[in-house]
């Protein structure tokens, strides 16, 4: 079997007609990881012995025609969703022991699914960032150029598919971070509708932005792995009831915000971009500017409500009930301490700046405002979609950057600009690999975005199968 | 508006230690970026007059799980327990 060509789907139809076992193609994946793992560092834990068992019976089943979709498919998990049991770190040396009490919705849903689970992904801390370079165990590398990041946060996500670690693998994506490191790595990744995929145990940075969502290799395995996924929770007081997923409507028109799309891109990233739309246009797709007046705001919306809402979720972590506990004297200095000993840089900023937007005196200037501005933007994209069924923009402005290449804050920031609009609105966006970009003599890929309506994702899978058979055309 | 940040009184605030070395670093970084994010001042948004588009959804507060069923569980995450009970170290000092 070649991994390098392996899909979901064609990994279904041949573990079905018994061509390969699931015993077989877990251990396939395995001996990758051992034989690139190590100079990639998409992995944070391998748990062989565990897969190799659920591959075991995922077998058992297979055999009995009992399959599901995901039945015996290798997958990689976030090391910020939990599963019983096993350690779940978030990248962060405050979490570095800390074993999770219960199963995430996903992972049940993934477990009563029958996938293999090969281990947990590097990140960047508590998600905190655009490279993977936050993560307090090391960087990952990007597979395809390994003097590169992956993107991030859910870069360990994003290697270990790109780099044939995993057939597929689970990320969670605040501003970006399942589309930036998919455009990064060549990878479709999927940010769905707020609320369609339950966020019960993946730990919370900006609750109401997170989502987790699916890295897989192919539109249609995308569509698998979020299927399998997606669903009412009773445990996620935020998930969307089943009736509030749109009816399907074959999308036609394309809107592109021209004005927005200036902002800070290389050229060759846009050439991309303008070509992709024009096989879109061979296709029969309308292509329509559209204008968003607000949305090139959200970057500096974003970066008050996220690092507002991370600066509460992260109050959780006072050494005290779980977690790394530093010795003191008092209750304070153990917060101080554990805290000050366990968060790494980025978290200590961002924390430190979402205490500042929250305080009083500021608060309405910063943290009350944005959240005005973010209503304008939410709004922005109701006024387009009463006019065009999706929107496209580049995913990021550029491609795969060097490691070491962003050491100032607000230059990693701006990595995020086409990404965290879709957060801020809580509306569905895909990003799908669309032809490459050269540097330094190597092609490196560009990820095209599609965005959708609320409950639209149905819509992103139509338009996404033409943006991949683009080439064909 | 954001010329001065007092960065000490920030981490006191949020339960943080940070060295000194450190704090001259952040005394740079956190202004610059709030100094990006200001640029939402120039939006006509009016921040006291917000209609939210979402509600709390809550469950009944009622069945209640049986009585000690994740005791243990929890219990055993923390770094330090007596009896039953998370230990911490004094909470009031004279």
């Amino acid at each position: 079997m070649d991994l390098s060509k392996l899909t979901i789907a064609a990994a279904r139809k041949a573990l079905d007609a018994k061509e390969f076992s699931a015993a077989e193609l877990t251990d396939a994946y395995l001996a990758e990881i051992e034989k690139k793992d190590g100079d990639i560092h998409a992995y944070l834990e391998i748990w062989k012995d565990s897969a190799k068992e659920e591959a075991k019976s995922a077998d058992e089943r297979i055999s009995k025609g009992e399959a599901l979709p995901l039945t015996g498919i290798p997958i990689a998990m976030k090391d910020n969703i939990l599963i019983k049991g096993r350690i779940a770190s978030s990248a962060s040396k405050i979490l570095e022991k800390y074993r999770a009490s219960y199963d995430a919705t996903v992972t049940t849903k993934l477990k009563d699914a029958g996938a293999v689970f090969l281990g947990r992904t590097n990140m960047d801390e508590f998600a905190m960032g655009g490279s993977t370079e936050n993560s307090a165990f090391g960087p990952t590398k990007n597979p395809l150029d390994l003097s590169r990041v992956p993107g991030g946060s859910s870069g360990g996500s994003a290697a270990a598919v790109a780099g044939d670690l995993a057939l597929a693998s689970l990320g969670s994506d605040t501003g970006g971070s399942i589309r930036e490191p998919a455009s990064f790595t060549g990878l479709v990744g999927l940010k769905p509708t707020y609320g369609s995929v339950s966020r019960f145990g993946l730990m919370a940075m900006g609750s109401s932005l997170d989502q987790i969502g699916p890295f897989a290799k192919s539109v249609e395995d995308t569509k698998i792995f979020f299927d399998a996924i997606r669903g009412y929770d009773a445990n996620d007081s935020t998930s969307l009831l089943k009736d509030t997923v749109a009816a399907f409507k074959q999308p036609k028109v394309i809107g592109v915000p021209r004005v927005f799309l200036t902002s800070g891109i290389d050229s060759d990233v846009l050439a991309q971009f303008e070509m992709t739309l024009s096989s879109l246009k061979e296709k029969g797709y309308e292509m329509r500017d559209i204008e968003l007046p607000n949305v090139p705001h959200s970057l500096a919306v974003y970066y008050i409500i996220m690092p507002a809402e991370a600066s509460t979720n992260l109050a959780r972590f006072d050494g005290i009930r779980y977690g790394h506990s530093a010795s003191a004297a008092d209750i304070a200095s153990v917060y101080e301490k554990s805290r000050g000993q366990g968060f790494g840089p980025e978290v200590r900023r961002r924390i430190l700046v979402g205490t500042f937007v929250l305080s009083s005196g500021y608060a309405d200037a910063y943290y009350r405002k944005a959240r005005a501005v973010r209503s304008l933007i939410r709004t922005d994209f109701e006024k387009a979609f009463a006019d065009v069924d999706l929107i496209a923009t580049p995913t990021v402005p550029t491609p795969a950057f060097k490691l070491g290449e962003k050491s100032d804050p607000l230059s990693m920031y701006a990595a995020d600009i086409f990404t965290v609009p879709m957060n801020l609105a809580g509306i569905p966006a895909i990003s799908m690999p669309s032809g490459s970009v050269v540097r330094d003599g190597k092609n490196l890929p560009v990820g095209f975005q599609l965005i959708a309506p609320h409950g639209a994702e149905e819509a992103l899978f139509a338009a996404g199968l033409d943006v991949e058979n683009g080439a064909r055309t | 508006m954001t010329a001065s940040v007092d960065v000490a009184a920030l981490a006191k605030l949020a339960k943080l230690e940070v060295a000194p070395d450190e704090l001259t670093k952040l005394e740079k970084e956190i202004p610059a970026i709030l100094g990006f994010v200001d640029t939402i001042q120039t939006v006509a948004a009016d921040a006291t007059h917000e209609s939210p588009t979402h509600r709390n959804v809550m469950r009944e507060d009622a069945d209640p799980h049986e009585s000690g069923l994740h005791t243990r569980t929890l219990l055993d995450a923390a770094p330090a327990q007596k009896d039953d009970q998370i230990a911490v170290k004094q909470v009031i000092s004279k």
